[in-house]
């Protein structure tokens, strides 16, 4: 499919293959989309369509945010459905929500009885006992566990399942072996428990990030997906990141400078262990994010020109203590911007992202450093440009870690390897290396 | 770990002891524990080769297979073990306690007492698990009928390894990682799984410090490994010949070598059973955690309904059904929630990871308005401000939701955080239902406080289909276990 | 690869080198920012007696009945030319194996050098290539480089060709309960797998052979089931380990700078120097050691001695911002060691651990 020249042509033509199962009869249908790769825009498809024919669907997202974000999406461009939203009791609906004519919000599924269409979390969805649903559309269903999916299951016929295998893997606070090889072991997620039962089911790949530039989506595609690939729906010069102010020639100028350049920068402090919140690494990468707006950044792309405000800025780290550190770190300069960890990323979109990479200043990797997911996420949020901020020596970290992981019987290998993964990063962020 | 458990570390190498994680005991510890000492044979899942257990330190009963290849020795030995634990779980059952009937009317009690089982490691635990596993699926009559006894035991064993796993459960512990939620070592974890050598740390004998104990540990002749693992030296050199020879001699050679083994054996669990008891004397040491008798009462909840629907139960099952699967791993986590905010409610020590994380700040009350209203609404609402300063790195956003260490009742909300650590927060709740406060809860200049962001409310229990219901995405519903010979007539080695 | 030779040579002393086997290949991916370990391996060090020398011989050897158990059940499954492994095979995995030639390739008599029975088990292989048969090879005498040396491995499996696919049958005697096996076992199989699967495919390659399409990455483990004699076989995916392998083997090479920085004169020889020479070569301890090296109770000593954090594990060490000494950490926790500029942080964050567990201690006093 990747022959196709045009990548719209390419994209639409597996949008309508989905559309087409959805129709064939098939229990399920499974959707994995790489970062960007218009998730959303398909769920809001699908929804059309199913709608169209007249079923009744309910549509399961993980978070609140997410529930909100594809309310707002479906009602903008599809008014005239009615939608509902279930929420929980202690659920105040923003503007994204209440600004619509035609979306209904209730605590209580009855309520919703009327609507073609009821939204609500996975977590709230799992609160109810009775109900049916023809079809269900489960969104970020990588992110689901499969024993959340065993607790909604009963109230959908069919479902639709779109998803980024690439992210994070589901996890949990305690000890989760004895369910190793399970082909319903609660762990894996909802595809890969889905699939184990039901391997007959049509899936599907979006094949074009349209939100990964053309300097980044050949370096994601390769690390993270390199069984399945994708290519970015624009070209080398379609994008383009200017500055207003020219650079005083500072590290942080420079790296800012290449990052608009080439679409990355390693902005790379000396070598040295580190607690988590090593401070030289936190100061950096707040100060590269208020640097670069001060700068006035102008993003100009296939939707236009756009000045990079606050709130098109996304810094991600790996832990919740260097995010609280990197917020106090940013101060006033930095109003607006998200700060947050990989986790909370997942499924966002941002203009330039800056990124404390994960072994920075770390005198071992753990399993918890290396997982592929993490640094997918934390480097596939840009449209026009990521920043990595990272102590010297990671490479030799990364030879010196051990492979000794337990392997568990029955339980699928999970590709890429997070050695592997965060290798193929680092040696194309060595091309882009601006020391500190 | 964390910074905490890593300084505790290099404070015990630099003394030569094991220095304290806790400064209350968080485990509950029974009057008379039943302590086991599982040995197997080497090679083999689950042959067991001897056990020493016994509630009385004085007085262990050793149990011995002379043969551990042979099948019958070992449903021998199964229902001597069957005798001892059967007899002393019935023996702990206290008195019936009679509970507020249920949702439904349905009457509710619960025993006012539980057993609980001490095994040195969890290499203990996996090997009851596995003699579980092999012994629940017995059949009483037919070819190869075991005494009634044997699988009574299996499904015993599997409901206190099943409950070993849930987080917080005393019933079934291992004395290592019991111990290592005490004390720390100037060991690696690798080393403390060492019960000997853990304990030589914490209570180094007379004239030798906590390394040379632990040295003196680590030479399995010495100190015999604390099983269920024997030493290869000792298989070799000792075992080997005295089951030899018990395989060779008739008569009553065979008892006097039957009586060899048995003493063999008993060099090697003797020392881990005196080692045991010294480390229940050192937990005994400690004051118990404010939560332990709540944690304790869910134990004895577990126990009972065990107890009570034993009759028309089967065994459990292989491996989990998904639905049980996801019951389990759900329970386990609100567990383990509730389990580590308990902790840290219970023990200074534990709260002081929280105020290092910045999710707890401690210090002294500066200033103090216990009369303040809130007089914005319809009806005045008592609203006490409080400051402290404090020298923790304090993580909270104005906004956030805190309560205090010493009485979780009283709550309040992060109102600002000054740049030299003075933290303004303003009590929304516990002082009473009058716009005074009643005596005593809000705190006063001088005063130490430590508030934290931690709550001990856990979410409620979820929702779950069916068995019968398990959806299409999880296989439908399985198939209900029907006990085969083919399970009976399971090899057991 | 192959410059380095002579100098590993002198290294190792008058010793003979001592010869890699799968389990010893595989644990060169246990450590491998160890200096000290890739010294002696690339050297053909026989570790075990340098360590006895040293004073720290690894007291661990292997219970007679374990020993027993796995050899009665490795030679239940061969009996009668794999028997019970081809209905394995048929009736486990579904496998459609037709009849199948079974060919021992272990040593014929005490003399047979193994480079005699690496060029018969090369011939075989060479065959089997070119008619596709079904064959069982058992004790293939396969060849791996390492270092710039061949190391014969030790041939505890079966080659097994089924549609023109050699598959690796590993056969381990602990058991498999339910489905489940204990995954650090599992995982020292798939390590030794890898080696194996590896070892064959740089044969095939050499065969002229696509290694990739020949040699197939899934192994067959067979084990006992549940508590009985009875053999199961389970199919493992061992590409996570084969990568590893291939890319710590590529590395070994590395230990040419290592080598280029010692003094002229060093010797693993089991004389006076020994210690001094071994405490040239700097070592990464750490506590995982105690299970894959024999000079880990050296190491550890070693380590011990000098108040090294990472002796109390990875973890401690990483929580302490990398500090490597007991003694400065502490000194930096009680305020009695001005720290320098980088250590300000870590200092700050252990004098807050230091006044947070006094505090806490102190309730109780």
């Amino acid at each position: 499919m990747t022959d196709i020249a045009d990548p719209g042509a390419a994209a639409d033509r597996v949008v309508a293959a989905v559309l087409a199962d959805l129709d064939g009869g098939h229990r399920g249908v499974i959707v994995d989309s790489p970062p960007g790769a218009g998730k959303s825009t398909l769920v809001v498809r699908a929804t059309a369509h199913l709608a169209e024919t007249g079923e009744r669907m309910m549509i399961v997202a993980q978070t609140n945010e997410q529930v909100d974000d594809l309310i707002d999406r479906i009602a903008t461009r599809h008014p005239h459905i009615a939608v509902g939203r279930l929420s929980a009791a202690g659920y105040v609906p923003g503007d994204r929500v209440t600004g619509h004519a035609s979306v209904r919000v209730a605590q209580k599924a009855d309520d919703l009885a009327d609507r073609a269409v009821v939204i609500a979390t996975a977590a709230k969805w799992a609160t109810l006992s009775d109900g049916s649903w023809p079809w269900a559309i489960v969104d970020e269903a990588y992110q689901m566990r499969s024993d959340m999916l065993l607790r909604i299951a009963s109230r959908f016929e069919k479902a639709l399942f779109v998803g980024d295998p690439g992210q994070l893997d589901p996890f949990s606070t305690v000890e989760v072996e004895r369910w190793a090889g399970l082909a319903w072991d609660p762990m894996r997620s909802a595809v890969s428990v889905l699939l184990a039962h039901n391997p007959d089911l049509p899936v599907h790949r979006l094949p074009v990030s349209w939100r990964l530039p053309a300097s980044a989506a050949p370096v994601v595609s390769k690390a993270f997906y390199p069984f399945t690939g994708f290519r970015s729906g624009t070209g080398p010069g379609d994008r383009l990141l200017e500055y207003g102010a020219r650079g005083m020639g500072t590290t942080y100028d420079r790296a800012l400078d290449e990052a608009a350049a080439s679409g990355w920068a390693l902005y790379e402090l000396p070598a040295r262990h580190t607690l988590r919140t090593d401070a030289e690494a936190v100061r950096a990468t707040a100060a590269l994010a208020v640097r670069l707006l001060q700068r006035g950044p102008v993003a100009h792309s296939e939707q236009g020109s756009t000045p990079v405000t606050a709130d098109r800025v996304a810094i991600g780290a790996a832990h919740r203590d260097q995010v609280t550190a990197i917020r106090a770190a940013l101060g006033p300069h930095g109003e607006g911007i998200t700060v947050d960890t990989a986790n909370r990323l997942q499924g966002r979109e941002y203009d330039v992202t800056v990124v404390l990479h994960p072994l920075s200043g770390r005198r071992d990797a753990t399993a918890f450093h290396l997982e592929s997911g993490r640094l997918c996420v934390l480097t596939s949020r840009h449209r026009h440009a990521c920043v990595v901020v990272a102590r010297a020596g990671i490479p030799e970290l990364l030879d010196a870690h051990p492979s000794t992981e337990p392997v568990h019987l029955g339980v699928p290998v999970k590709f890429p390897d997070g050695w592997e993964a965060n290798q193929a990063v680092l040696a194309h962020l060595a091309r882009h290396r601006v020391p500190a | 770990m964390s910074t905490l458990t890593s300084l505790a570390q290099l404070q015990a190498v630099a003394s030569g002891v094991a220095q304290p994680l806790a400064t209350v005991r968080h485990c509950h510890l029974a009057e008379a524990p039943l302590v086991m000492v599982p040995l197997k044979l080497a090679g083999e899942a689950a042959a067991p080769l001897a056990v020493m257990l016994g509630s009385d330190p004085g007085s262990p009963t050793l149990l011995v297979v002379p043969q551990p290849r042979n099948r019958d020795q070992r449903f021998a030995f199964a229902a001597d073990l069957a005798r001892v634990a059967l007899k002393y779980i019935e023996s702990s059952r206290g008195q019936v306690e009679e509970l507020p009937p249920g949702k439904e009317g349905e009457e509710r009690i619960r025993y006012s007492d539980a057993p609980q089982l001490l095994v040195p490691n969890r290499g203990g635990v996996a090997f009851l698990r596995m003699l579980g596993r092999s012994t629940r699926f017995r059949r009483t009559d037919g070819p190869y009928a075991v005494e009634p006894s044997v699988p009574v035991l299996g499904r015993w064993l599997t409901w206190f390894t099943d409950r070993y796993d849930h987080p917080g459960s005393c019933l079934l512990l291992t004395m290592t990682e019991t111990l290592r939620l005490h004390w720390a070592t100037g060991q690696s974890a690798l080393e403390d799984g060492n019960l000997a050598a853990l304990v030589g740390w914490i209570d180094p004998p007379e004239g030798l410090t906590g390394p040379q104990a632990a040295a003196l540990a680590e030479d399995p002749l010495a100190t015999p490994p604390a099983g269920p693992t024997t030493d290869p030296g000792f298989d070799n050199e000792v075992l080997a010949p005295a089951v030899a020879a018990y395989d060779a001699a008739r008569g009553p050679a065979r008892d006097r070598a039957e009586e060899r083994v048995r003493a063999v054996l008993e060099t090697q669990l003797a020392p881990t059973w005196e080692l045991m008891w010294r480390a229940v004397g050192l937990l005994r040491g400690l004051p118990e955690g404010a939560s332990v008798p709540q944690r304790w009462e869910r134990d004895r909840d577990s126990f009972t309904y065990f107890h009570q629907t034993f009759g028309e139960a089967y065994p459990q099952a292989r491996r989990d059904s998904p639905v049980r699967a996801a019951k389990r791993l759900h329970d386990m986590e609100r567990a383990q929630d509730a389990y580590d905010a308990q902790r840290a409610f219970d023990d200074p020590l534990v709260m002081a990871e929280h105020r290092l994380n910045g999710l707890a700040f401690g210090g002294e009350v500066t200033g103090c308005d216990p009369t303040r209203k809130d007089e914005s609404g319809k009806r005045p609402k008592l609203r006490p401000h409080v400051w402290v300063r404090t020298g923790d790195p304090v993580r909270l956003d104005p906004g956030t939701t805190v309560c205090s260490a010493a009485n979780p009742k009283i709550k309040g909300t992060v109102v600002e955080i000054g740049p030299d650590g003075a933290v303004l927060v303003e009590l929304t709740g516990g002082m009473g239902r009058k716009l005074t406060p009643e005596p005593g809860t809000v705190p006063q200049v001088g005063d130490r406080v430590v508030f934290t962001s931690l709550t001990l409310g856990s979410f409620g229990p979820s929702r779950f289909p069916d068995k019968e219901n398990t959806p299409w995405t999880h296989g439908g519903p399985p198939a209900d276990y029907e006990p085969t010979d083919d399970d009976a007539a399971e090899d057991w080695s | 690869m192959s410059m380095t030779a002579p100098d590993l040579d002198r290294l190792r002393g008058v010793a003979a080198p001592r010869n890699h086997d799968a389990r010893t290949i595989a644990a060169l991916t246990a450590n491998p920012g160890c200096a000290r370990r890739g010294v002696m391996d690339a050297a053909g060090v026989d570790k075990d007696a340098v360590a006895r020398h040293l004073g720290f011989g690894v007291p661990f050897g292997q219970s007679q009945f374990a020993i027993t158990r796995g050899n009665t059940f490795e030679a239940q499954v061969k009996a009668d030319g794999c028997a019970e492994l081809l209905t394995l095979l048929r009736d486990r995995l579904g496998l459609e194996v037709p009849e199948v030639a079974y060919d021992d390739l272990g040593a014929v008599g005490d003399n047979e050098g193994r480079e005699v029975r690496h060029a018969r088990t090369r011939k075989l292989v060479q065959r089997a290539l070119e008619t596709g048969e079904g064959t069982l090879f058992d004790h293939p005498l396969l060849r791996l480089d390492i270092a710039g040396r061949p190391a014969y491995l030790e041939p505890d499996v079966i080659a097994f060709q089924l549609g023109g696919r050699f598959h690796i049958v590993e056969i381990k005697s602990f058991a498999v309960i339910d489905g489940q096996a204990e995954a650090d076992q599992v995982a020292a199989a798939a390590r030794q797998s890898a080696v194996y699967v590896l070892a064959l495919r740089r044969l095939v390659a050499e065969l002229g052979h696509d290694p990739v399409e020949k040699v197939a990455h899934e192994v067959f483990l067979v084990c006992p089931e549940n508590f009985s004699n009875r053999p199961t076989a389970t199919p493992v995916d061992i590409r996570p380990q084969l990568a590893v392998l291939e890319r710590q083997l590529a590395r070994l090479t590395r230990v040419d700078t290592i080598v280029a920085q010692l003094p002229e004169e060093i010797t693993f020889d089991l004389g006076e120097a020994l210690e001094e020479a071994v405490r040239t070569v700097e070592a990464r301890y750490a506590p995982e050691c105690m299970s894959s090296c024999e000079m880990a109770f050296f190491c550890r000593a070693e380590a011990r001695a000098c108040g090294a954090t990472g002796a109390l594990g990875r973890s401690v060490r990483d929580d302490l911002g990398g500090v490597d000494s007991v003694e400065t950490a502490l000194a930096l926790a009680e305020g009695v060691l001005e720290p320098s500029e980088d250590l300000a942080e870590t200092a700050e964050q252990l004098r807050l651990a230091a006044r947070l567990r006094r505090e806490a201690l102190a309730g109780v006093a």
